[in-house]
C-alpha cells in the first residue's frame, strides 16, 4: 500500500449529500478482474451524458480543478455497496483523501486500505470549505496525517480523529495481513476450540 | 498463499449471470471471464462453488441461510454489503471489501473495532397489508440512511418476534441501508426450527449441544444501548420510496415532503436532486403513480414467502401491456418450490416473466437493465441513482405492493385489493 503522511493539494468540491458507491462507479464496471483504468468510470452517470460527452456542469469536468487530490463531499459519503472498486476509481483518478461530515462504515475501511484517507469534519467546517474552493479553485490544503490536522492558507487549522492503528498502517503503507499472522498461535487456539 | 479453512468458504454465482439464458457462449465477454475466474480458483483451492450448472444455485445471501450455514453465534463475511441479512439467526454478518475478503480468505481473521450498539424495537401487532419491508422503510425512513453509521441494530419487541425467518431476514437485510454494517435479531425457536435439517446443521447429540447454546445469544434483561429507537407496528401502513436513497420513503397515503418542511439544508438538497433525478413533484402522493417495469426478486424479497404473498394478489388478474414484469427467485431452491405449487404459472398467465434464479434488476449486471426515465416497482433494497440502468427510476415496496402495482399499471395501496 501506497504510505499516506502528508497531502499538498487542491481540492474539487462536490456538493452532495449520500453519495452511494454505484454512483461513485456503476456496476457494470464491476465485471473487470483488475484495478487499472477504474477512474473512467468514476462518477460516470453523473459526470458524462448518455452519449459519453462530458457534462460541462459536473465538478470533475471543470478545468480550474484538474490535478485536485482532495474532494470535498457531502454526509454520508460512500454508502451502498461494499465493491472496493469505488475506492479503486477515486485513487486511480487521482484522489488521495475524501474530506467528509461522515462516510459510511464500509467505505471508510475500504479506503484505509488502499492509501485513499478518509478524513471527517463538522458540517460548518464541510461547508466552509465547499465556499473557500468554489471561490478559490487553486487554494492549496495541507492534509497531515501525522498531525491529524487539515491546515488552509489563512491559517486554520482543522483536527480530525482516526483509529491510532489505522494512522500507523498508512503512515507506513502496512496492511493488516502481516499483523494477523503475527497472531497464528492465538488463531489456532481459537480454532482448535469447540464452538459449543 | 492458501485458503486456511477451505471446508469454512463458499462462492456462490448470482450478481453478473444473466437470468435468461446459461449457455455461456452467449454471455457478455467480461461475465464469462469473471464465472471461469471464480471456477479455476475455486477448484484450485478447495472451495465448494454453487455453480450456476448446478442443482444448488442463487443468490448468496438466499442460499446460505437455505443449506443451514448460517447459524446463530457465527461470523460471517461475505465481499458484498448485504451480508447483514445473515444476522436475522443471530449471527454477527457484514460485508467487506476485497482486501478484507483477501485477508479473511488467508488468516480466517478480521481486525475490527467494537461497534456501537443501536436497539430498534418494534411493538404491537402490523396490519393487513404491512409487511416487513415496511417495517424496515420506515425505520430508515425515520432514522435516515446514514443513520446507523458506527452502530450495529438489534431488532426486538413484539412484532420482530411475531416474524417468519423470511421476514426477518428481509429486515436486517437492508440494516446497510439504514446506514449500519451489521443488523441482529436474537435465535428463537423460529429460528431453531428453521434450521433444524437443512444439510449444513448440527445433527444429533451436537443439535442438542447447539440450540443449548444458542438459547445463551440473548441480550440481557438489563442490557443498554448505546442509542434506542421504538416504532408502532400498528401505526405503519405500506412504504413506498420517492428518492434516489432508501430513506426518502412515505407511507402509500403520506405525500413527498416540501422542501419548506425540512429545516436541515442538506436534506433540502438532497430531496431537490432526487425530485430531479426521480421527475416527481414535492408534495404529490405516491399512490397513482404510474409505473413501466416491475420488478420482484432479491436478497430482500426473492424468497418463497414473499413468491406466495405476491401470486395472491395477481392471480387471475392481468399485467397491462405498458408494463414489463419480472419475476425472478432468490435460488433454484425457491423457483423449484414456486413451481412445484403452480406460483409459476400464476405469474406467466398475469403476464409476467419467469426467470432463473440471480441478482438481475437489482442492480442491472446483466442485462436485465430499466431504460432512463422508466419507472421501476422493484422489491429490492436500493433505490440509487443508475442502480437498475443508467437512469432508471426505482420506486422500493414490498412483493405485495409491487405486485399490486404490476396488475394496476400504477402504485396502489395494496390493502384496497385484500377484502
Ligand atoms: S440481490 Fe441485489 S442487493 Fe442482493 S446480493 Fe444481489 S445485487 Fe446485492
Amino acid at each position: 500500500m501506497q504510505p499516506f503522511r502528508t497531502l499538498t493539494a487542491t481540492a474539487a468540491p462536490l456538493r452532495l449529500e449520500n453519495v452511494d458507491t454505484d454512483q461513485i462507479i456503476p456496476a457494470r464496471y464491476l465485471t473487470a478482474v483488475t484495478k487499472e483504468g477504474m477512474g473512467k468510470g468514476l462518477f460516470s452517470g453523473i459526470r458524462y451524458h448518455p452519449d459519453g460527452a462530458p457534462k460541462e456542469e459536473f465538478v470533475l469536468n471543470k478545468a480550474e480543478h484538474d490535478g485536485a487530490q482532495v474532494l470535498i463531499a457531502g454526509r454520508n459519503f460512500g454508502s451502498g455497496s461494499s465493491r472496493e472498486h469505488a475506492v479503486w476509481a477515486l485513487t486511480d483518478h487521482g484522489f488521495r483523501c475524501v474530506i467528509a461530515p461522515g462516510f459510511a462504515d464500509i467505505f471508510y475501511n475500504n479506503s484505509l486500505k488502499n492509501g485513499l484517507l478518509p478524513v471527517a469534519l463538522p458540517e460548518e467546517v464541510v461547508n466552509m470549505l465547499w465556499d473557500l474552493v468554489e471561490e478559490a479553485p487553486e487554494t492549496i490544503i495541507v492534509v497531515n496525517l501525522t498531525d491529524q490536522s487539515v491546515a488552509l492558507p489563512d491559517g486554520q487549522h482543522h483536527h480530525f480523529e482516526i483509529d491510532a492503528f489505522r494512522k500507523i498502517c498508512l503512515l507506513e503503507g502496512l496492511d493488516d495481513m502481516g499483523y494477523i499472522m503475527s497472531k497464528e498461535a492465538a488463531i489456532e487456539a481459537y480454532e482448535a476450540a469447540p464452538a459449543f | 498463499m492458501k485458503v486456511r479453512r477451505p471446508e469454512r468458504t463458499f462462492a456462490t454465482m448470482d450478481h453478473a449471470i444473466p437470468t435468461r439464458n446459461v449457455d455461456i457462449a452467449l454471455w457478455p465477454m467480461d461475465a464469462a471471464i469473471q464465472v471461469r475466474t471464480l471456477r479455476e480458483n475455486c477448484e484450485e483451492f478447495g472451495v465448494t462453488l454453487w455453480d450456476i450448472n448446478g442443482p444448488i444455485q442463487g443468490i448468496v445471501h438466499v442460499v446460505g441461510p437455505e443449506m443451514g450455514i448460517t447459524q446463530p453465534g457465527m461470523t460471517i463475511v461475505c465481499g458484498d454489503s448485504h451480508t447483514s441479512t445473515h444476522g436475522a439467526f443471530g449471527a454477527l454478518a457484514f460485508g467487506i471489501g476485497t482486501s478484507e475478503v483477501g485477508h479473511v480468505l488467508a488468516t480466517q481473521c478480521l481486525l475490527q473495532k467494537r461497534p456501537k450498539t443501536f436497539a430498534i424495537t418494534v411493538d404491537g401487532e402490523l396490519g393487513k397489508g404491512v409487511t416487513a419491508k415496511d417495517i424496515i422503510l420506515a425505520i430508515i425512513a425515520q432514522n435516515g440512511a446514514g443513520g446507523g453509521a458506527g452502530y450495529v441494530f438489534e431488532y426486538r419487541g413484539s412484532a420482530i418476534r411475531r416474524l417468519s425467518m423470511a421476514n426477518r431476514m428481509t429486515i436486517c437485510n437492508m440494516s446497510i441501508e439504514g446506514g449500519a454494517r451489521a443488523g441482529m435479531i436474537a435465535p428463537d425457536e423460529t429460528t431453531f426450527a428453521w434450521i433444524e435439517g437443512r444439510p449444513y446443521a448440527p445433527k444429533g447429540e451436537h443439535w442438542d449441544r447447539a440450540v443449548a447454546y444458542w438459547k445463551t445469544l440473548v441480550s440481557d434483561e438489563d442490557a443498554t444501548f448505546d442509542r434506542e429507537l421504538k416504532l408502532d407496528a400498528n401505526k405503519l401502513e405500506p412504504m413506498v420510496t420517492y428518492g434516489t436513497n432508501p430513506g426518502q420513503g412515505i407511507g402509500v397515503t403520506g405525500r413527498i415532503p416540501t422542501t419548506s418542511e425540512l429545516e436541515d439544508p442538506a436534506e433540502r438538497r438532497s430531496l431537490l436532486s432526487a425530485l430531479d433525478y426521480m421527475g416527481l413533484q414535492a408534495g404529490q402522493k405516491m399512490e397513482g403513480q404510474p409505473i413501466d417495469i416491475v420488478f420482484i426478486g432479491s436478497c430482500t424479497n426473492g424468497r418463497i414467502e414473499d413468491l406466495r404473498e405476491a401470486a395472491a394478489i395477481v392471480k387471475g388478474k392481468q399485467v397491462p401491456d405498458s408494463v414489463q414484469a419480472l419475476v425472478v427467485p432468490g435460488s433454484k431452491a425457491v423457483k423449484a418450490q414456486a413451481e412445484a405449487e403452480g406460483l409459476d404459472r400464476i405469474f406467466s398467465e398475469a403476464g409476467f416473466e419467469w426467470r432463473g434464479a440471480g441478482c438481475s434488476m437489482c442492480l442491472a449486471m446483466n442485462d436485465d437493465k430499466a431504460g432512463a426515465g422508466k419507472y421501476v416497482a422493484s422489491t429490492s433494497n436500493r433505490n440509487f441513482q443508475g442502480r437498475q440502468g443508467p437512469g432508471a427510476r426505482s420506486l422500493l415496496m414490498s412483493p405485495i405492493m409491487a405486485a399490486a402495482a404490476a396488475v394496476n399499471g400504477r402504485v396502489v395501496d395494496v390493502r384496497e385489493m385484500m377484502s
